[in-house]
Order: structure tokens, then sequence, then C-alpha cells
């Protein structure tokens, strides 16, 4: 088994989406959560992860110059991670497919996380 | 933990309120967003770590947080709630004011206040169920459009109308003002008219049919919280809704088509709920008023403890409606009345009183008019006339489940008036 992180992106249009009412609000997380917890059921979830908070400041270059941010790309933040477990990429992909963001105009970036084994 | 059904839903016209007693009901959009955000960060958080012990204190918490910055930021630049100037402008009492806000007993006033406001006679009643469900009960412009089976637009105009409204008034209907009273009964109408848009909803999804009744009974127990809303005729109403609501669960059989009140299977009433509505209408009858809400929770008082229809007390009822009547004159309930005195006296003595109500063509599009004389007719032996009834109430139904009861109803007279050659032996 090897391990993966998936990354979970969002814009301000697929949280707006995703929050719409509260009912639907509401519906979506517990449906994230309904995923998630299956995917643990099975196995698969390594590290349930963290949340991220929107903005913090980003430090460039030599001159560490520091921003506020990652303003620029707000149009595709990362809002949180989670490791998984999976046989190969693909299952990993095939595994990420019932994530709920996907629904509400998300994206799931699936990242293999290098290993010290040769 | 799981979440409680409509926690959000719930939580946001509580938030709402707090927020619009900080920040004043010109800036009710400015509080919306601000309860926005503190879903989208539990969405952010909880998804991921999971729902809180007390997800309704996080919630709080959040938005009180949000509340300070806000006033800290745009203090300088915008007026608040104008009571609170004085107390936000300042550091030292700032936290408590956000503080206090948040506290139940003045969330449960803001929330009646913000209802009282919502009923304002300058909007028309659709309007004020819609902005009370928006505001008050959490529901969004496409969730208030299917459960009345009308246009999210037509809605949405209808919510900004009535936003609109309220923050041009600057301030929220307090209850020691001067047409309180009156206030108060267009705050039962609306309530009643909510509860009814759910009872006799056009929507065939019962879910929705019963959230629109429990946020209606929800809304009319907060008035029964506070002495000066707590009048008897607030406890009828309250009685009446569930009373009502007991038989919600029977109104659509097994094949989800509508049930009428002879057919319903008695046993799937909510005994809890005609319970408590009885104990209601006991508390609503301590004054000298008998109101229409007290007659129409006397009606359903009297079905509820009925076992059949055999064994219900029409005379009892037939007088009830004749009070009603003399109360509030409407063809609809002289229809009630008449297929009462039907059950008590016979098919045709109910077509007779049918024939005598007088403002009869006011029920021209009502397809239960018709309906109603079907019924009759067929008690009677006429199936023929009978069948007539039901195609031209057939050609009235206002949504499919009343189309397909009336449809039934009309196969029942056909097959009747035209019985089916017998078979060979």
């Amino acid at each position: 088994m090897s391990q993966f992180i998936y990354l979970y992106r969002t814009s301000d249009a697929a949280q707006q989406e995703s929050m719409g009412t509260p009912e639907r609000a509401q519906q979506n997380m517990q449906r994230w959560m309904a995923w998630l917890k299956e995917l643990d059921a099975k196995g698969h979830l390594k590290n349930y992860g963290q949340p991220l908070e929107r903005t913090g400041r980003v430090i460039r270059g030599k001159n560490k110059l520091i921003t506020d941010g990652p303003y620029a790309e707000a149009k595709d933040l990362i809002g949180g991670f989670s490791i998984v477990e999976a046989r190969d990429i693909d299952q990993a992909v095939e595994l990420s497919r019932g994530c709920p963001a996907l629904d509400v105009g998300g994206a799931v970036e699936v990242r293999p996380v290098m290993s010290m084994d040769l | 933990m799981d979440l409680s059904e409509h926690l959000f839903r719930r939580e946001s016209g509580r938030l709402v309120a707090a927020l619009v007693r900080i920040f004043g009901v010109h800036n009710l959009a400015l509080a919306e967003d601000v309860v926005q955000d503190a879903f989208c960060r539990a969405l952010d958080v909880w998804k991921i770590r999971g729902v809180p012990d007390n997800p309704s204190a996080w919630l709080m918490t959040v938005a009180k947080r949000r509340a300070l910055d806000v006033v800290r930021r745009e203090r300088t630049a915008r007026t608040f709630a104008p009571e609170l100037t004085r107390w936000l402008e300042s550091e030292w009492t700032l936290a408590p004011v956000v503080d206090e806000s948040f506290t139940s007993a003045v969330i449960r006033d803001e929330q009646l206040r913000m209802m009282f406001s919502c009923c304002h006679p300058s909007l028309p009643e659709e309007a004020q169920i819609a902005l009370i469900l928006n505001v008050l009960c959490g529901f969004g412009a496409s969730e208030v459009a299917t459960a009345f089976l009308t246009s999210r637009a037509a809605v949405e105009k209808r919510i900004t109308r009535g936003k609109k409204a309220l923050a041009n008034a600057e301030r929220l209907f307090d209850l020691s003002d001067d047409d309180f009273g009156a206030r108060l009964a267009s705050v039962r109408a609306a309530l009643y008219l909510l509860f009814n848009e759910g009872y006799h909803s056009a929507s065939s999804e019962t879910a929705v049919r019963a959230e629109l009744c429990d946020e209606a009974i929800r809304l009319t127990s907060m008035l029964l919280e506070t002495e000066a809303t707590a009048e008897p005729a607030t406890f009828a109403l309250a009685a009446l809704m569930c009373l009502h609501a007991a038989r919600l669960p029977a109104r659509l059989d097994a094949h989800g088509d509508l049930s009428s009140l002879p057919d319903q299977d008695r046993s799937r009433w909510n005994r809890a709920l005609i319970d408590r509505g009885l104990a209601l209408l006991e508390q609503a009858s301590c004054g000298s008023v008998a109101t229409a809400y007290h007659l129409e929770a006397a009606i359903a008082a009297v079905h509820a403890g009925s076992p059949s229809i055999a064994s219900t007390n029409w005379d009892a009822i037939v007088e009830l409606y004749d009070r009603l009547l003399k109360l509030t004159p409407s063809p609809v309930v002289a229809l009630n009345r008449a297929v009462a005195v039907a059950q008590r006296d016979g098919p045709d003595a109910g077509l007779a009183a049918i024939r005598a109500i007088p403002d009869a063509d006011r029920l021209r599009d009502y397809p239960f008019y018709p309906a109603a004389i079907g019924e009759l007719e067929l008690r009677r032996g006429d199936a023929a006339s009978a069948a007539r009834a039901f195609a031209a109430a057939v050609g009235l139904a206002r949504n499919p489940l009343e189309r397909r009861f009336l449809e039934r109803r009309l196969r029942t007279a056909e097959t009747t008036s035209h019985p089916a050659p017998a078979g060979p032996a």
C-alpha cells in the first residue's frame, strides 16, 4: 500500500455553491463526513488531515518579501488535505471520485507521497 | 457526533436575530453575511475534523468573533443599532453587549420582534410568510419556492421587497408599540397561512409539507413563551395546528395518494400531537372570547377524539361550524358545514345545504366544491350525476396529488353507474 495526499481545492464560486442555503450547507457537510467515514471504514484513510484557513502569508524569494495571500489564486484555494492509503494512484483516484467537493465545482488533487523505499 | 436535522437552518434564524440586534435591521444583509461566514467556517472545519460536541455554541462563538471584528473595523464608517451606539463605541462595553445579544432570552425577544416586523401591513401576506421563512427559519428562496410551488424568481422578488421594507423601518417592531394588538393578529394570521400552506400544500413531497407545519408550530410556540403574545387566541391557534398536524401522517395513503377523512387510517394519527393540542385548547379557554381559531380547534378536537366517522359527534361539529360561519362567513366554511350536515342528516340534507350557500360562485374554481357534490350524489345513489360532478372537479385540480385523488373518485362513480358486465360464470 502506498500513501497519497488529497488536496481539496476550492474556489469562492464553489464555496458559494456549496453554501447556498443553510440546509444545503448542512447537507453538503453531512455528505463530506459520510464520505470520509466510508474511506476510513474501508481502511483507506491514513489520516483525516487538517482544514486550512483561506488566507495567510506568503513569503517569497531572497528578499523574503512577505505578502498576505494567497489572494492571487483566489479561484483555486487549498481548503484542506487528507492522507489516504491505496494500492496505486489509480485506486487513489478511484476513491476520490466520491468526494462531495466535486459536486459543487471543487477539485481533488491526488499526489503520491514520496517514499524512502527504492 | 451527528448533526441534528435542520440545525443550520434553525441556527441561522437565531444568529441573524442576535446580529441584527447589534448591527441594526438596516444592516440585515451584513448580519446574513456574518452568519454565512460562520457556516462556511463550520463546513471547512467540521467536514474534516468532525462535528464539535456543541455545534450551536461553536457557531455562536464564530459569529460573535466576527461581529466584534466587523464593529471594530466599521464603527466609524457605518451606523449600527442606534440604541446600542454608545455601547458599541467603547471597548469597555463592546464585548459585553455582543455577549448579551447572544443569550437565549435576548435572541428569543429579537426573533419575536423580527416576526412582528415581517408582518408589516404594507406587505402582502405571501410576502410576509416568505420573509418569515427566509429570515427566521433559514429557508433559501429556492426552498420557499419548492414548498409553495412558485418560481424562485417570484419568491426572491417577494423576499427582496420585504427586506427593503424591513430596512426602511429602521428599527424592529417593539412589543410596546401602539399597534401591538393589530400586529399580533397579523402575525397569527401569517402563521396560520404558513401552516395551511404546509398542511394543504400543493407540493406532493411530504417532507416539505411537514417542515412548513413544524416551522409554523415552532414559531407559534415562541409566541406562547412571552406573556404579551400568549393570548387565548394564540393558544387556540397552536392547538389547532397541533390537532391538524396530528392527522398529517394519515393524509397520504400507502400509495402516496391523498386520503380523505373518512378513509384515513386513524391509528396513524399522532397521539402525542393530539394530546398536546387538547392541552393547548384547554389553556386557550381561559378568555371570554371564542375566536375562529378556537372554533376550528374545537372541530379538530372532536375529530381527534372520535374513533371513526360513524361515531363522530356530528351535532357538535355542525354547531361549531354554525358559530364559525357567523364569525367568519366564508363559502369554504359553509361547504365544510354542509358536508357535516350530510353526515348528520343524510346526503339530501347535505346537498340542500350546499345549494343554500349564498356566495357559492366564489367556489367556482375550488375542486372540492363539485367533489363534495359528487360524494353526496354517489351516496344517494345517483352515480351519473356524481360522475359529472367529479369530472368537473378533475378539471379544477390544482396539482397532481389532487388530480389523482379526484380521478380515483371519478372512476368509482363511473364503475358504479355503468357496472362492468358480469363475466362468464
